[in-house]
Formats: C-alpha cells, sequence, structure tokens
C-alpha cells in the first residue's frame, strides 16, 4: 500500500516534470515571439546580438525612422565565444533575431541550421559589395547566409619613429621582413620586430591565405579540405624558422606581455588588419602618432596580395518569425549611406560596402600623422584574397591554438602542427557524416 | 483508513526535497544521459535546411571518450596537481588551526582572518591576479626571482600555489571550528599529565580533529577534480595550458569550442564516475575513522 502510494506520488511528479519541460521548449518561445506578429498588434520586436561599440545608437536611429519595426540591441562579448553562445541559443530555440556573424564562424551557423536565407532578400544589394566578401556569405553556394558588414584586410603596422631609429627600411617582402628582425634583435637583444601568436588562429588564416591558401572549398556535393597545402605550410615555416633562430617574440598578441611591449617600443610591427588602430590606441596609448600602415611583405618581390583577419556580416535567425523585417533592417544598416556613416563614425568598422570603403575620409586619430590611412586600406582591401570557410572552423582554430602552443613551447616543426589540425578538422567533419573528396 | 491517512503525511514533507531533486539533479542527469546516446549525422556538404538531423548512436560516445588519450593525459595532469593542492593545502590547514587554537597566540583573531580572506575572493580574480604576478613584465616576484612561473615545468606548481592560496583558509576554519568544540578540561587533564604543547597536539588534537580532516579532505578532492578556473584563466597567458589541461575542460571544449554537445555529455558522465569512485573510495578506506570508530 505504501509504496504503491509513494510510487504514484513519484508518477505524478515525474509526469509533471517532463510535461512542463516538453512544453517549455521550442513550442512555448516561438508562440510567445509570435504573438504580436500574429495579433498585427504594435511593432514588430527584434533582437539584434552584436559586440561592435555603440550599436545601440545606431539601432537607436532605425527605431526613430521605422516605428513599426524597433530594433533592441544586445551587447556580446566578441570572438568565438559569441559563436558558441548563438549556436547553443539556436539549439535551444530561443536565438535572438539578428546575429553579428565573424565570416569564419557562418559556415558553421548554416550547417547548425541558425541562420536563415536571405537570397530572395538581399537579391537587389548584391551589387554593393565586392565579389570576395559576397562569397564569404554565400559560400559559394545557391544561398545567402547574411550580408557583409566589415571586412579586415591585412596590412603591417610599424613603429616608424624606431624603423628611423635602428635604420630600417619597409619591408616589402618577407625575406626583407626575416632579415630586419634580425636586425632589430642584434641592435637591441630585448626588442624585437615582430611576435608570432599560437593564440590567435584568424591573423595566421590572413597570412596563408596572402600566400593563396584554400583550406576549404566545395566541389559538386562534398567538401575538399586542404589546410596542410604548400602555401600554408610555407607560412607556418616561414614563422617557426624566426621564433626557433629567435629573432621573432612567442608572446601571444592581446595578452597584458603584448600590451607592455606595444607600449615601450619593444615590438616594431605588428601584421594585423584594418581595425588595428582602435586596438593600438587602447592598448599602447603612450605610441600615439609613432605607428604608421604599410601594405604587408610579400613572399616574391613585386607581387601585391593581402588577406582578411576577421570581419563579419549581419545573419538573421533562421527561427526568427519575423525575418522579411530583420533583412530589412540589416540591408538597411549595411547598404544605407546614413547607417554606414554611423557605422564608421560610431562602431568605429571597416565597412564591407564598397562605396562606403572609398567615402572614408579622415585618418583614425591614433594614426593623425599618416592622412592618407583610408587610401592605403581601400589599396590593400582591393588585392585581399579570401577563402571559402569551412563548417567546423571551431574545430580547426581549436587545433590551431593547441598544437602551436606545443610547437612554439618544444621549438618543434610549425609544418607539423598545421598537419596537425588538417588531420583534426578532417577527423571531426567524418565524424559527423560530411562527404569529403579526398 | 486512519492509519493509511496518517501513511500518507511524510510522503507529503519529502514532496519538495522530491521535486528539487527532480527538477534539477534527475532530470539534468537524465538529460545528459539521452544527449550523450545521441549525435548528429549530416548529409553530403551539410547545408541547408534538413541537412542535418540527429541520430541514436548507443554507446559510441562512451568508448570514443575513453579512448580519448586526451582525457586520460588530463586526468594525470589533474591527479599530479591535487597530489600536490591536498597535501600542502590540508597540511597548512591543520598546522595554521593548531597554531591559532595553542593557548599562547596573540592577534588570534586578526590571523585567522587574515588566513581566511583570500577564500573569499572568487577564483577568476585570484588567478588573474596571481597571473599578473607570474608574468615577466608585470610581476614584482620575478624582479626578484628569475623564475618562468608560466613553463613547462612549473606551470603546475602555479596553478596549485593559486588553489593552495585560496582554499586553506576556508579548511583551517573547518578544523579550528572543530577544536574549539573540545572541552578544555580534556587539554588540562593532559597537562597535568606532564603533556607538553606539542604532545597535546600530536596525541589529543589530532585524534580528535580525524573526522574533520577526512571531511576537508573530501571536500579537496571533490574540488581538485573539478578544477577549471584556474587552467582556463591562464590559459591565455601562456602557450602551455592546452585545452584539454583538465578533465572539465575537455568537456567544456567540446560543448562550446568544438560544437559537440553529445562527446561533451558523455565524457561528463565519464568524470562524474571517476569522481564518485574517488571521493567514495576514499571514504570507504577511512571509514572507520570517519564515523568516529576507531
Amino acid at each position: 500500500m505504501r509504496a504503491n502510494r509513494l510510487g504514484a506520488a513519484l508518477a505524478v511528479v515525474l509526469t509533471a516534470t517532463l510535461a512542463s519541460c516538453g512544453s517549455s521548449e521550442p513550442a512555448q518561445s516561438t508562440e510567445a515571439a509570435q504573438s504580436p506578429t500574429a495579433a498585427a498588434k504594435g511593432p514588430v520586436k527584434l533582437t539584434y546580438w552584436t559586440w561592435a561599440p555603440n550599436m545601440d545608437k545606431i539601432a537607436a536611429v532605425w527605431n526613430q525612422a521605422h516605428p513599426d519595426i524597433q530594433v533592441t540591441v544586445s551587447k556580446q562579448a566578441g570572438g568565438d565565444d559569441a559563436a558558441a553562445k548563438f549556436l547553443t541559443a539556436a539549439k535551444a530555440g530561443n536565438p535572438p533575431d539578428l546575429v553579428q556573424a565573424e565570416y569564419q564562424h557562418l559556415p558553421s551557423f548554416v550547417a547548425a541550421d541558425a541562420v536563415a536565407d536571405l537570397k530572395a532578400e538581399t537579391a537587389s544589394v548584391k551589387g554593393e559589395f565586392a565579389q570576395g566578401l559576397w562569397s564569404l556569405v554565400t559560400l559559394g553556394t545557391e544561398g545567402v547566409y547574411g550580408i557583409p558588414q566589415d571586412s579586415g584586410p591585412m596590412m603591417l603596422f610599424y613603429r616608424k619613429d624606431l624603423f628611423d631609429k635602428y635604420g630600417l627600411a619597409v619591408p616589402k617582402t618577407w625575406q626583407e621582413y626575416a632579415d630586419a628582425a634580425r636586425t632589430v634583435h642584434k641592435k637591441d637583444p630585448k626588442a624585437y620586430l615582430g611576435t608570432f601568436s599560437s593564440k590567435d588562429p584568424g591573423a595566421f588564416t590572413g597570412l596563408a591565405q596572402q600566400a593563396g591558401a584554400q583550406w576549404w572549398s566545395i566541389s559538386g556535393e562534398s567538401w575538399k579540405v586542404n589546410i596542410a597545402d604548400e602555401a600554408t605550410k610555407k607560412v607556418a615555416d616561414y614563422w617557426g624558422g624566426l621564433v626557433k633562430e629567435g629573432v621573432i617574440d612567442d608572446m601571444p598578441f592581446f595578452t597584458p606581455e603584448w600590451n607592455k611591449a606595444l607600449n615601450d617600443g619593444k615590438l616594431l610591427t605588428w601584421p594585423s588588419a584594418v581595425w588595428a588602430p582602435g586596438v593600438l590606441s587602447s592598448n599602447a596609448p603612450k605610441a600615439k602618432g609613432k605607428w604608421a600602415a604599410a601594405p604587408l611583405p610579400q613572399w616574391n618581390a613585386g607581387e601585391n596580395f593581402s588577406g582578411f583577419w576577421g570581419g563579419s556580416s549581419t545573419a538573421v535567425s533562421a527561427k526568427t518569425p519575423n525575418k522579411a523585417a530583420a533583412a530589412q533592417f540589416a540591408t538597411w544598416m549595411n547598404t544605407d549611406p546614413a547607417a554606414l556613416d554611423l557605422l564608421v563614425k560610431e562602431a568605429a568598422i571597416y565597412p564591407a560596402a564598397t562605396k562606403a570603403q572609398s567615402a572614408l575620409g579622415q585618418a583614425p586619430d591614433y594614426f593623425s600623422n599618416q592622412p592618407d590611412f583610408w587610401q592605403q586600406a581601400a589599396a590593400v582591401s582591393a588585392v585581399a584574397r579570401g577563402f571559402t570557410f569551412g563548417p567546423n572552423v571551431g574545430v580547426t582554430y581549436n587545433a590551431f591554438k593547441d598544437n602551436f602552443d606545443k610547437a612554439v613551447q618544444n621549438k618543434t616543426s610549425f609544418s607539423d602542427a598545421i598537419q596537425a589540425m588538417q588531420d583534426a578538422t578532417v577527423a571531426d567533419m567524418r565524424k559527423s557524416g560530411f562527404q569529403i573528396a579526398s | 483508513m486512519k492509519r493509511s491517512e496518517r501513511g500518507a503525511w511524510p510522503y507529503l514533507f519529502l514532496t519538495p526535497a522530491i521535486v528539487l531533486f527532480t527538477l534539477f539533479l534527475a532530470v539534468p542527469i537524465g538529460y545528459t544521459v539521452w544527449l550523450a546516446m545521441r549525435r548528429t549525422k549530416v548529409s553530403g556538404l551539410g547545408l541547408g535546411r534538413g541537412a542535418r538531423k540527429e541520430v541514436f548512436v548507443g554507446f559510441d560516445n562512451f568508448s570514443a571518450a575513453l579512448s580519448d588519450p586526451e582525457l586520460w593525459h588530463g586526468w594525470l595532469r589533474v591527479l599530479g596537481y591535487g597530489a600536490l593542492v591536498l597535501v600542502v593545502m590540508l597540511g597548512l590547514a591543520l598546522l595554521f588551526a593548531l597554531l591559532l587554537d595553542s593557548a599562547r597566540v596573540r592577534l588570534a583573531r586578526f590571523s585567522r582572518i587574515a588566513i581566511f580572506l583570500p577564500y573569499a575572493v572568487p577564483g577568476v580574480a585570484a588567478t588573474l591576479l596571481w597571473g599578473f604576478l607570474y608574468l615577466p613584465s608585470l610581476s614584482p616576484i620575478r624582479d626578484v626571482l628569475d623564475i618562468d612561473f608560466l613553463g613547462a615545468s612549473t606551470v603546475t606548481y602555479s596553478m596549485a600555489n593559486v588553489a593552495v592560496w585560496g582554499g586553506t583558509g576556508f579548511n583551517m576554519l573547518v578544523l579550528y571550528t572543530t577544536l574549539r568544540a573540545i572541552p578544555r578540561d580534556l587539554y588540562e587533564a593532559a597537562r597535568l599529565d606532564g603533556a607538553s604543547e606539542l604532545q597535546i597536539a600530536l596525541r589529543v588534537k589530532i585524534p580528535i580533529l580525524t573526522p574533520a580532516i577526512i571531511l576537508t579532505t573530501v571536500f579537496s578532492i571533490i574540488a581538485t577534480i573539478q578544477v577549471f578556473t584556474e587552467p582556463t584563466t591562464l590559459r591565455p597567458l601562456t602557450n602551455t595550458i592546452s585545452s584539454t589541461w583538465s578533465p572539465l575542460m575537455k568537456v567544456y571544449r567540446d560543448a562550446f569550442v568544438t560544437g559537440d554537445l553529445y562527446s561533451a555529455a558523455a565524457t561528463s558522465i565519464v568524470i562524474a564516475a571517476i569522481s564518485l569512485v574517488l571521493s567514495f573510495g576514499f571514504l570507504r578506506v577511512v571509514r572507520n575513522h570517519a564515523f568516529g570508530e576507531s
């Protein structure tokens, strides 16, 4: 008798909790999100996850002009964590309507069916963007999974004053860069021309792109993974050799150590992207006005290539009930002249839209001694080559960090680390069942 | 009729506990087990609608987790780290408790708070604070001692140092409170028998403290198995800590960096099982002492 009652009580509790679990999942949340539109009462409400600064001010301008579509900005921490958070939210059934998506993470969003295809909504604005950038949001397929927002063509940032002091010319080729690295370290054993960061796969990816790497590509119905190609190994071994020789430092970017070295003039260059002025001005305030930008050194004299580090698009959640409104806002933000102007001034981004790039005027405050900064950036942007990213960049980038950490620490071959990245990426794709062309 | 009505009352009292247990323990664990038996399968390029579906894979994820050498390397690292932390932290905690309890100590209240205070500092803050002390260009210690605190051979000690710094005070307080509860006449009797303070500590206090020492040891074993904050916070500062340094870091990496919730679920169940074995195993070994039957 007693046992029965206990069993019955437990059963009641269990079914109650199970039932509540069941109903609290997607059904309820989408219902709640849908009700305003379904009832056609009041404005459409959109949430937008982004990490660029002051995006709320830009949304406010939109909200003023569009009382029927109200956008709320939710500020996120950037980087890989933001991508993980969005994927988790999409899986849990409560993603934001709009999300800032870095180009390298977009394929994993698409593969997880987390972002909507905007092909129909964006047909009219396709021409506003350079072909290379546009292919980053189509992934080489028929679909369009985001609208390009900013891009990160890479340049060489260097300490003009210290280059003069050491009597160095701005390196035109990577060979000259290596020679300069030796010279600097010889003249001041505490100073380095640069550092190789084993924590920043994005930077390395850009350098590999410059050398002509194509890590992923699509052929028919299968993926080609080619991380350990000749171009990438060449870049890896170049930096590996300099680190082993001890003429290039191996401290990661964005650490207190690195900030201090930039501030104290112990690091003379930073191969980085067009957004570098923002980082430098906050991390190395003492060196204001002493930095200059130049095109990246080239692998062969006379060539003119660059790669991309970072850059992002605005994507619309696959689950949003307000896809059309969200696409409308995303298009406005990334193509409307007034919005682009705000993006540049308020959010300090390098816009993806071609017209906006060429309209950029005054150089960033930190680079006030280089008035043609944006013209340089536009020239570099025109020759930057990107590639299609694969559906599991998270795995690849994690493999980069783990294997380059080890390679730097043990002074082992950098191209072996590249091979490990290739193996980890392919193994993960096979496990998930992706078709891979060998 | 009446008897069975009375029989229902205890269950009513139990209901809140059962509901909470079910909602916040049983259901999440059940969900984890369910996730651990599944996996996404994509077809072709894996792009677009319907290209990805969840399938049941049975124990595949578990066997993958168990045969992953990185997980076992992680366990080895944590065992080394844990042994270091347990011995030093509990040793210091016992020493401080005994010192504070001795009759002749001055400024006992201040010392107690001073030793306990680090426990109030959140793990991330504590690790960052120590991280800055370890970094060459920021560290005042590095100006004096030329040791690379974040090198491959030293980083485990550096991390253990953070844990010891943060955990000693808590364990000391548990032991100290137990000591204060011991009737003073026991010491008086020992003194009358001619025992020195040291003998009292070794022969009277420590035996009485044994159950409390065992309790703090079990807590510390569980805490060191779960080490995550220290290595994760130090990782951006050095290239000697991999993304799978500790087993829990591997779970985090699988779930949130490489987006494989299923492997993460399977690995976390494996970790839970090993934690249970270790802490209950320890309790079993010392059972007689723990429950006061010597």
